[in-house]
């Protein structure tokens, strides 16, 4: 059932897609409206998450320390797993969006024999960099057909992308990179009991989605090798606001772009809100200084205590038996 | 109920990481296990501090008494925490369910039950902030990944968050940065505020408001408590201490849990700090008001932590101190470090701590005025402030178990270390995905140490016990030391289950023993009144 629904869902929307276009002629709606309401969604939900998130506030300072904290002067502190300042909490959260420092902590804990043993488990944090990365530097390289010439940065990334020099046209690492990244992700989440208990349609969905998108797209370059003037004429109309829908595009580059902008869509009501989230998590992005520097918490209010002076009232008698001072005789 | 009777071979051999139960999780009803929880909140003790919902119940009765629009006060207290807590609302949305927490839970590791992953402790949660906080929980409802809240819903959250300890492992791993604890913390003041909380932190929390400390020491009960342990000191050291208790003009203020005042082997450590302020000359006093280090308000609300934290601060005022000293404690320092200034500051009628027999000031608590005391006594030793002769400890062969909340919400890693390796001579760690930052929790933490759970205990503290038996097998281990009050309450009872043998001390009892006084008697015993190494025949 958690497989089968999501599962079900991207080959509705393949055939939605097909059928769309082949039989109903509806090109203008798949290439034209559905993409621009993609986009705002995308956009728009995004911003309107972001600002949800921030509109709560920080009340106290909740960093997860890795390291030494900052204490005497020949104690070594480890600045970045316990940053103290700013710019050393910033190194920590470069690390941990470019380079995914807390996964690549992971562990495997098992039962042998009785005993509970560690040991190294760096794959989920290999394939994720495979994943995220294939999939930035395949959405750089379609920054082509947004442009009308190509900034000299991303044809470097093409190049250094195509650096095998394999097949014809060059075989881009970053598309068998997004798809094997994925595949491995669905994969573990099938093979590995406790993470199978835990997946949801929504974990599903996005990983059968990308998978859809990524073979569509290689389908597109390595095999039916797609017009590539005819899209870069639609989406450079879509850019300048003045969409056309030329002739000669397959439909499977509409089922493609359909994919693309279901994703998007989806984005935004989605776990795929990841994305922002990891710049905002309180227990990374802020130092632990809150001995050495005063944190306010907005929403602090004055509570009931018990004071000494009712402590004091209560005990009385007794604290002067035991010749404890007290402020009343 | 029979006293919990399982052996440790039985225990583990439950346990089976590749099994997941045949049913999902979402149709899996909670089961309440024999010796895996604790008792009901008891009505009087609600009452004292103001709680809602005041009156007996107990978890195993089908009635928990309930007021009668529970769902709405849920609610609310959600949308509330959500708008309070941009942590919460942040866990709630990004979570992936990679799984890199799964196996990183104590619990999980000891029991093997999925629940206990922390990401589907949190998803128990999930599931109902999907469903009325969402448009797609809304809209799809279990395709979303949600469910309704029902009083099946509300039994599970109880059962399942009171069988996390905060101790923030899973954080560590996650790739955002997720702390079930933060969200442990929600659904534990969700539970508050329906007058659910357990028997063995409403009552401590009762004290601790009304009597100043957790234990309910009144303030004449201290000073005979220290007494004994002055009298043990004497008979030696051939010293007899003179402390002081809510002495004004003193130039530092003592806090330290309450624990360390009550059961052996925390008295023992509560020795080693009355002889070594001693030693040194400390201007100091104990107060029986702020007579409480730990917090046990942190495991049932914000609020009421910073109701009972208040105190410290208070006192300080009152006595007029210049700053505050902090004895060995676990979570008392996740809270002092990161939560107490927020609270009860600015404290600018103290001053920055400075060491009057170093010098040495702390800039590092320049702000909170409050120092832990294994920073001061590293800094005494690295100063050669004091004389330690480590071979008094010789018959010790010591391993340390870094706190969740010192190494997790603080960074208090080399200074216990610097101390230890001072004090004793023989001294191996545990292994490293065991300590510092990926230390294990003591099983016990955030109140769950009580009786009637030893099951659930001696389960979470499965990790922990493995890595000490491993040291014991290896070198020889005989002695865990630790800075925390918890530990030194409940460590013991996790020693003698699967590691006989292994006691358990604090860092300053160490010290103490180690400890060589101006003016004393040949040492024969150690703080135990055991005989020291050398001294057997005697």
């Amino acid at each position: 059932m958690k497989m089968l629904v999501p599962l079900s869902a991207v080959i509705v929307m393949i055939i939605i897609a097909l059928a769309g276009v082949e039989a109903a002629g509806l090109q203008a709606l798949f290439g034209i409206a559905i993409p621009y309401i993609a986009f705002l969604v995308f956009v728009i939900g995004m911003v309107l998450k972001v600002i949800n998130w921030a509109k709560s506030p920080v009340p106290f300072r909740i960093t997860t320390t890795c390291g030494q904290q900052q204490s005497l002067p020949w104690i070594k502190q480890n600045k970045i797993e316990n940053p103290s300042t700013c710019f050393h909490t910033f190194i920590r959260m470069v690390l941990e969006v470019l380079l995914f420092r807390s996964l690549f902590r992971n562990l495997k804990t098992e039962l042998n024999d009785g005993k509970v043993v560690y040991g190294s488990d760096k794959w989920l944090w290999l394939f994720a960099l495979v994943f995220h990365y294939s999939f930035l530097v395949v959405l750089i390289r379609h920054i082509r057909f947004f442009v009308v010439d190509m900034p000299f940065a991303i044809e470097i990334i093409e190049a250094l992308d195509s650096f095998f020099q394999v097949g014809v046209p060059l075989l881009y690492l970053s598309g068998l990179g997004l798809l094997v990244g994925a595949i491995f992700l669905f994969l573990r989440r099938i093979v590995i009991p406790q993470v199978r208990y835990i997946s949801l349609p929504a974990d599903y969905f996005p990983l059968f989605l990308v998978i859809a998108i990524a073979i569509t797209g290689i389908i597109m370059r390595y095999f039916t090798k797609v017009d590539v003037v005819a899209v870069k004429n639609l989406t450079m109309g879509l850019v300048t606001f003045s969409p056309v829908v030329p002739e000669g595009i397959g439909s499977i580059f509409y089922v493609h772009l359909f994919l693309v902008c279901t994703l998007f869509a989806y984005f935004p009501f989605s776990k795929l809100v990841h994305m922002g989230g990891v710049f905002l998590s309180p227990t990374r992005n802020l130092a632990n200084n809150s001995r050495m520097e005063r944190h306010i918490n907005p929403w602090n209010y004055p509570v009931h205590v018990h004071t000494y002076e009712e402590y004091e009232n209560e005990f009385r008698d007794k604290m002067k038996k035991a010749g404890l001072p007290v402020e009343k005789e | 109920m029979a006293k919990f009777s399982k052996k440790p071979q039985d225990l583990i051999a439950d346990i089976d990481y590749s099994k997941t139960p045949q049913t999902e999780w979402m149709d899996t009803p909670v089961e309440f296990k024999e010796h895996t929880f604790c008792w009901g909140a008891k009505g009087k003790n609600l009452e004292v501090v103001g709680f809602p919902n005041a009156r007996d119940w107990s978890p195993t009765e089908e009635d928990w008494k309930l007021p009668q629009d529970w769902e709405n006060i849920v609610m609310e207290g959600i949308k509330d925490r959500l708008s309070k807590y941009r942590s919460f609302k942040l866990f709630m949305d990004i979570c992936v369910r990679c799984g890199a927490c799964a196996d990183k839970c104590h619990f999980y590791i000891g029991s093997g039950d999925p629940k206990n992953m922390p990401v589907l402790r949190a998803e128990l949660f999930r599931s109902i902030y999907r469903r009325y906080f969402t448009a797609p929980g809304r809209v799809f409802g279990r395709l979303a990944g949600a469910r309704e809240l029902t009083l099946q819903v509300l039994k599970e959250w109880w059962y399942y968050f009171y069988q996390c300890t905060e101790c923030r492992r899973c954080s560590v791993f996650c790739p955002y940065g997720i702390d079930t604890a933060e969200i442990t913390m929600m659904v534990r003041e969700l539970t508050n505020l329906l007058g659910l909380n357990t028997d063995w932190i409403s009552g401590p929390v009762a004290n601790c408001y009304m009597k100043g400390n957790h234990l309910g020491l009144e303030p004449h009960t201290i000073k005979s408590s220290v007494e004994f342990f002055l009298d043990d000191i004497e008979t030696i050291t051939g010293i007899r201490i003179e402390p002081t208790f809510n002495r004004k003009g003193a130039e530092v203020l003592f806090v330290t849990p309450s624990g360390d005042l009550f059961a052996d082997p925390g008295t023992y450590t509560a020795m080693g700090y009355l002889m070594l302020f001693h030693e040194i000359g400390l201007d100091y006093t104990w107060s029986t008001y702020a007579s409480e280090g730990g917090n046990f308000g942190f495991f049932t609300s914000n609020e009421m932590a910073k109701r009972l934290n208040a105190k410290i601060y208070a006192e300080a005022k009152r006595l007029g101190v210049k700053w505050i000293l902090g004895g060995e404690c676990g979570h008392m320092w996740r809270v002092l470090n990161q939560y107490m200034d927020t609270w009860n500051g600015p404290a600018d009628f103290l001053e920055v701590p400075k060491s009057p027999i170093t010098g040495t000031v702390f800039e590092n608590a320049k702000t909170t005025k409050m120092i832990h005391i294994t920073e001061f006594t590293a800094d005494l030793i690295r100063n050669n402030k004091i004389k330690l002769d480590p071979s008094r400890n010789d018959n010790l062969i010591v391993t340390y178990h870094d706190s969740c909340n010192t190494a997790r919400g603080m960074g208090l890693l080399e200074e216990p270390r610097y101390i230890i390796r001072h004090v004793c001579n023989h001294f191996y760690e545990m292994p490293e995905d065991t300590i510092r930052e990926k230390t294990f929790c003591c099983g016990s933490g955030t109140g769950l140490n009580a009786g009637e759970n030893m099951e659930l205990r001696m389960r979470g503290g499965l990790p922990r016990a493995m890595a000490v038996k491993h040291v014991k097998e290896k070198h020889g281990v005989n002695m865990l030391a630790n800075v925390c009050a918890i530990d030194r309450a409940t460590l013991s009872a996790l020693m003698d289950y699967y590691n006989k043998g292994v006691r358990v001390t604090g860092v300053h009892e160490m010290v103490g023993n180690a400890l060589v006084m101006k003016g004393e008697k040949p040492r024969e015993t150690n703080l135990r009144a055991e005989p020291l190494p050398g001294k057997e025949e005697a």
